[in-house]
């Protein structure tokens, strides 16, 4: 088994883009994200791949979506302001059916906000961004080891459905340390007939579009994304329990809010109270019937979140509002602690799912 | 540990000079009244000798750190009281260089009056980052540093480590890395740093070993 490094969640992105056969990287600097791209800039000439500061985020993307047409494996990456103006090009990847690597390493917003964690662009990923009708495959890393890992698995996603994944991470995972392991198997990597190639006069012309002239046709594209949108719903979705077999409430959180809110778990159930968290590791799409599976016999939900409460709108709706779910937060950059989530936990044991 | 009257701490991005500094700080402290660290990362908007203030100022240290530190605004500012490290002939001090050429190009300024000084640069290098993973990476980053500085290395400070995950066998097998380094360079290997609950188990079995408390920034 190789050696173990030890990297920030940033860094760990980067190797594991590399590895998982990704040779062009377009981004521009912005904290807390910049050192995918400053690894990369390391990187990528020495392995023979493209490394390019763009002149924007929306200049970066776009070329994201012209590696992307060319059939190769391509990523970009930004943080929440970031991320907004290349909304546009997010859009039109969809629109075209483009595979391709998003990374957003949340900060605090609205606007620019300030630099330290956060996780209220939920509704931005988990809706699209962009304008239009259409999905990203949204993935919440929530150690060091899951930013690399992810990252192979949202490549083969992104390539396996024609479609963006965006990892959804955040200042504090894209920064922190921890020992990793790159000891793991890259899928290979599936043939793109679509792709803008050149016809070398043997096949007929691809076209990589997202104009439809006629609404007929527009429309029919529309209902077919819808259709593989609902493949991956029922295939795709992710989700870790802990100990929520016999749980009486449950904690949903993602991310850096399921490592704190884990610590809480345990605090309480030391106490005798029997609590449990659900993490989804796919935002969309949303595990779904983990929840709906998990609401039969639980009290209360309570979504801990880095937010003024967005994924708690996917957990009522996962759950039908058949039980209650409060809100457990910090914004502005803050880190709920263990022991603001153990308090909530006490407090909805005590409401006894009134 | 001696001490110059200038210690400046540098290396590749994340080998854990600002854990270093503030420790170091901590031990100069016993041997030099006036002592101060001086924080010139210009890289790292995190992760700063800011987040030990506490324990520093109850030390008696003096925290010479931009305004801007751990803030939300991110720009490269550097100390106004940066001067004072040159300056105060009565002061030793510590100083956190940020990582790579990039952090050392903030030397840049101060240079030529080090120079005048009695001072050292030590090298702070982990074999388990990955971009310094052999000899030959970590030779590439101490040019790098050495021409954006315009400031020589005199000596090295092994601190690989895994993190948590760290035991004394992460630390034993970083050894010959950091030995291999000292012969290509010249420069001595000043200590291996470890954590403190390490330090009983690797006694004897390594030289010059640094015992460390890891900072960590206070939960608000």
């Amino acid at each position: 088994m190789a050696d173990k490094v030890l990297m920030k969640g940033n860094e760990a992105i980067a190797e594991a883009a590399i590895q998982a056969g990704c040779r062009h990287y377009f981004g521009y600097p912005i904290t807390p994200q910049t050192e995918i791209a400053a690894y990369m800039a390391k990187r990528m000439p020495k392995i023979g791949g493209t490394f390019l500061q763009a002149e924007s985020e929306i200049a970066a993307i776009n070329m994201v979506y012209g590696v992307s047409a060319a059939g190769k494996r391509v990523m970009t990456s930004s943080s929440s302001p970031g991320i907004s103006l290349k909304s546009e090009g997010l859009s039109y990847l969809a629109g075209a059916d483009l595979p391709a690597l998003v990374v957003n390493a949340q900060r605090g917003g609205p606007g620019l906000g300030g630099i330290q964690p956060s996780q209220s662009d939920y509704f931005q990923a988990t809706r699209g961004g962009g304008h239009g009708d259409y999905h990203m495959i949204v993935l919440a890393p929530s150690s060091v080891q899951e930013m690399a890992d992810l990252t192979i698995k949202g490549f083969e996603l992104a390539d396996q459905y024609r479609m963006t994944a965006m990892i959804l991470a955040d200042g504090t995972i894209g920064q922190m340390m921890e020992p990793v392991s790159f000891d793991f198997e890259v899928k290979e990597q599936v043939e793109k007939p679509w792709a803008t190639t050149g016809t070398k006069m043997q096949r007929k012309h691809n076209v990589v579009n997202s104009l439809y002239l006629n609404p007929e046709q527009l429309e029919e594209m529309n209902n077919e994304r819808y259709r593989k949108y609902d493949v991956i719903k029922e295939n795709e979705a992710l989700c870790e329990e802990y100990l929520t077999e016999d749980a009486d409430i449950i904690i949903a959180a993602f991310g850096i809010a399921a490592r704190v809110s884990k610590n809480a778990v345990n605090k309480a159930r030391e106490n005798g109270i029997k609590v449990g968290l659900l993490r989804p590791i796919t935002l969309w799409p949303f595990p779904e019937k983990v929840f709906a599976k998990h609401a039969k016999h639980v009290r209360e939900m309570i979504s801990v979140e880095l937010s003024m409460g967005q994924m708690i709108e996917d957990v009522r709706l996962a759950v039908n509002c058949s039980v209650p779910v409060s809100l457990c937060y910090r914004v502005g950059g803050m880190i709920p602690t263990p022991d603001q989530v153990y308090s909530a936990i006490v407090e909805a044991n005590a409401r006894g799912g009134k | 540990m001696h001490y110059k009257r200038i210690t400046l701490l540098a290396g590749h991005y994340g080998s854990g000079k600002t854990n270093i500094a503030v420790n170091m700080a901590m031990d100069l402290k016993k041997q030099a009244d006036n002592t101060a660290i001086a924080d010139l990362d210009i890289v790292n908007p995190y992760f700063r000798t800011l987040d030990s203030k506490k324990e520093l100022e109850a030390a008696g240290i003096r925290l010479i750190v931009s305004a801007y530190a751990n803030t939300n605004l991110d720009i490269p500012a550097l100390p106004q009281e940066m001067y004072s490290i040159v300056h105060d002939k009565t002061m030793h001090s510590i100083v956190d260089v940020g990582g790579d050429d990039r952090g050392a190009l903030a030397l840049g300024r101060l240079t030529a009056m080090i120079r005048e000084e009695d001072y050292d640069m030590f090298l702070v290098v982990n074999r388990y980052r990955p971009l310094t993973p052999d000899v030959d990476s970590v030779l590439e980053v101490i040019a790098e540093i050495e021409t954006a500085g315009r400031l020589k290395f005199t000596g090295i400070i092994n601190n690989s480590n895994l993190g948590a995950e760290t035991t004394a066998e992460t630390v034993l097998k970083s050894v010959p890395f950091a030995q291999e380094i000292a012969e290509r360079t010249g420069l001595p290997i000043i200590c291996t740093a470890v954590e403190e609950s390490l330090y009983e188990e690797l006694k004897g079995r390594i030289d010059d070993l640094f015992a460390m408390k890891l900072q960590a920034r206070p939960v608000d």
